[in-house]
């Protein structure tokens, strides 16, 4: 789709990001030691730290993915914000006080308090810089995605104008800055969602989303046994055709132009949306460049049921009865098929009425019921294992534990951002709803659902929401890169490589290592465009799962638990975790080849690698026992 | 060289009644949590019966474990706020709790 820049949302994008700056300049006069600049000086009120693990927390995954795939696939979008809100249970109840009593700057500190052992330094400090390069990438994507309807900008020069800003904000101030940036991204975040909500049921549902919206045409054939030969209405030509398990599409040539469509088995012909890699090179949009904006937004209702009867508009509903009414509607969503036709690679999205139960219950994305196999149920249960393991192992939401005070200022935190970040998440499933039926989808980037339905309300509220977007990658990434750069500074050159430093050093250190990890997260950004952010932060919260969880648990639970035991289960499933993912029919795809041809057929890689640390960690320690008692 | 804590944790004596209390409650926020899995997964037409408000059972779970979550965690901190005040009197007037 094309994005036109207007004056209103630079200046609000220039507002955001001249507040970070000065708010960083400031904190900076107070940052020169080293628990200045990893926690903050530890003397964080809790309820600020509450709303800033929100801020924090709730990153462009949540914001732009989770709305994203609820708008693309329903409520398979929603497990993520089920799952993701779990997790914070295991870290209220298990994690947060523990880990403030043993900690210091890093989870590594945590993890090792009763060891001293360099083994552990070491692979909980690779463990923390993976995760947190992990979680970076979808960051960086969404900041590249929000970029361009934004400013008009390309998706590259976004991800490096937050790699920038974030890399400025850490270097000067480090956690102090970032909780500030977190806590107003936070806030801001909550407040104008609820705000965008509450639009969003005052208008109701309406079958007609607005006068712009395009007219999808519907064609008639002329069959010859199972093939079409002739169209019925004047002006078509047919181009090509192909017939495969996913349907059969025809290329129709019309107004000079070729586009591809949809037949069902009654002979009608639907429009489709289209992209075409050209042999010349060129991606043609519905058969045309681009710019000449032939391919639209999608999305919207054709059957709108209220007590039993079809009508045009619901009129204000209430949160119950906006869902109750979808659920009993229909909605025209747009699926994707990729094929190769004489060699040129073509997408096509095409329409696909689905009742709103439908819409209403997993299986969309997730195959649970119509169409699922014992490996697509295998890779849910993974996906919602992963989810709720790993938010309590992820560097970056442990550290924020280290900011406050006391463990009751670390608990009451936890609770107030429970509080926050559940409410966010069932304002998701409304907005990414919304989305999904109010004609504003780009098939593109799901990633651009929740700013764009806030553009069919006008373009402040679309300035104001997809600033806000913007200051959450800020203010996440910020708080990844504070991660890392302690990793690398003080779990992996202080500790482990035992190199004696001042605490000015230190925080240089600290503050160069924020700018590398910044300049990979960068690259990284850039490479992974087009994915949505929700489906590669599950992949963070897998890796942290995996690695991180079963040690945090045993350490605190289980006596046994030897030295050599965490490093052994930290690295396993580091390893085991990456090396599903790597072999997984998602990145197949990435790297061009096909998903049926993945050396392992998981995309979430929880259910194997989590009880594989788990069992590392138990044997090892085992073993390892004399040694412990010598 | 520099391990200290960022902010000193002082004595905590409701430290095991505390994480007595919070395994006990994760549990059973756990068992809630398998339960919406294991429908999914076993029984998944279940997840589109309707329940309460129009609403069917996969959205009225999904908004339970959401609220079970901060219902829980209130009383959770409710439980444990009221221990640490008690062990903290008692430690005040030098006696022993049990």
């Amino acid at each position: 789709m094309i994005y036109n820049a207007s004056i209103l949302p630079i200046i609000l994008f220039l507002t955001i990001v001249i507040s970070v700056l000065t708010i960083s300049i400031l904190s900076a006069r107070k940052t020169s030691s080293v628990k200045g600049y990893f926690a903050a000086g530890g003397n964080i009120p809790w309820t600020v730290n509450g709303i800033a693990f929100a801020g924090d927390y709730l990153s462009a995954a949540s914001f732009l993915g989770i709305c994203g795939m609820i708008a693309m696939s329903g409520y398979d979008g929603f497990l993520y914000s089920i799952g993701y809100l779990a997790g914070w249970v295991m870290a209220l109840f298990v994690v947060a006080e523990p880990m403030k009593k043993l900690g210091k700057y890093t989870f590594t500190d945590a993890l090792d308090s009763k060891f001293n052992s360099p083994a552990i330094q070491l692979m909980a400090g690779i463990s923390t810089l993976l995760v947190s390069i992990f979680y970076l990438i979808p960051q960086m994507v969404g900041a590249g995605a929000l970029v361009t309807p934004l400013l008009g900008l390309p998706h590259y020069v976004g991800v490096i104008m937050v790699g920038s800003i974030v890399i400025f904000i850490v270097a000067t101030a480090g956690m102090k800055s970032t909780t500030y940036v977190q806590f107003i991204k936070g806030g801001l975040l909550i407040v104008f969602s609820t705000i965008l909500v509450g639009m969003l049921l005052y208008n109701g549902l309406n079958k007609d989303v607005s006068d712009d919206y395009h007219d999808f045409v519907e064609l008639t054939a002329v069959m010859n046994g199972e093939t079409v030969s002739d169209i019925k209405e004047a002006g078509y030509e047919i181009t090509g055709e192909l017939s495969d398990s996913k349907g059969y599409f025809i290329r129709l040539k019309n107004d000079g132009y070729n586009n591809w469509w949809k037949v069902s088995e009654k002979g009608k012909i639907s429009e489709a949306l289209s992209i075409v890699d050209s042999k010349e090179g060129i991606k043609l949009y519905n058969g045309a460049p681009i710019e000449e904006e032939r391919f639209y937004p999608v999305g919207h209702m054709s059957k709108v049921i209220v007590n039993g009867k079809e009508v045009e508009a619901t009129g204000p509903l209430n949160p119950f009865s906006y869902l109750s009414t979808i659920e009993s509607s229909q909605v025209v969503r747009f699926e994707k098929y990729g094929f190769t036709f004489e060699d040129e690679h073509v997408s096509i999205w095409y329409q696909e009425p689905t009742s709103g139960s439908e819409i209403l219950r997993p299986g969309l994305k997730f195959k649970v019921d119509k169409g699922s196999t014992p490996l697509s149920k295998l890779n849910f249960v993974s996906l919602m294992l992963a989810l709720f393991f790993g938010t309590s192992a992820l560097p970056h939401v442990l550290i924020r534990y280290y900011t406050v005070p006391s463990a009751r200022d670390a608990r009451k935190s936890t609770i107030l951002a429970i509080i926050a970040i559940g409410f966010f998440y069932v304002l998701t499933l409304f907005i990414g709803l919304g989305a999904m039926t109010s004609g504003v989808l780009d098939v593109e980037s799901s990633n651009m659902a929740a700013p764009l339905l806030a553009k069919s309300f006008g373009s402040i509220l679309f300035s104001i929401i997809s600033a806000i977007a913007f200051a959450t990658v800020l203010g996440t990434v910020s708080g990844l890169i504070v991660a890392s750069s302690g990793a690398v500074a003080h779990d992996l050159v202080d500790r482990f490589f035992k190199v004696k430093m001042t605490d000015k050093r230190k925080v240089i250190v600290g503050k160069t290592a924020a700018v590398s990890v910044g300049a990979i997260a960068i690259v990284l950004g850039i490479l992974f465009k087009g994915m949505n952010v929700s489906f590669l932060v599950g992949w963070a919260f897998a890796i942290a799962a995996s690695a991180n969880f079963p040690s945090i648990i045993m350490l605190l639970f289980w006596k046994k638990t030897t030295a050599q035991g965490i490093a052994s289960s930290v690295g396993v499933g580091m390893i085991s975790a990456i090396g599903i993912i790597l072999l997984s029919p998602s990145m197949f795809e990435r790297y061009g080849l096909l998903a049926s041809q993945a050396i392992i057929p998981l995309d979430n890689p929880g259910i194997i690698s989590i009880p594989l640390s788990f069992l590392t960690l138990v044997i090892v320690s085992l073993l390892t026992q004399k040694k412990v008692k010598a | 060289m520099l391990h200290e804590p960022a902010a000193q944790a002082g004595n905590d004596p409701a430290s095991e009644f505390k994480k007595k209390v919070g395994i006990r409650m994760f549990i059973a926020y756990a068992v809630v949590y398998a339960g919406f899995i294991i429908i999914n997964t076993a029984a998944p037409k279940l997840m589109g019966r309707q329940i309460v408000f129009g609403l069917n059972l996969a959205v009225t779970y999904g908004f339970g474990l959401i609220l079970l979550a901060i219902i829980s965690g209130l009383i959770y901190n409710a439980i444990c706020t009221r221990k640490e005040d008690e062990m903290e009197a008692a430690e005040k007037n030098g006696e022993t709790n049990e």
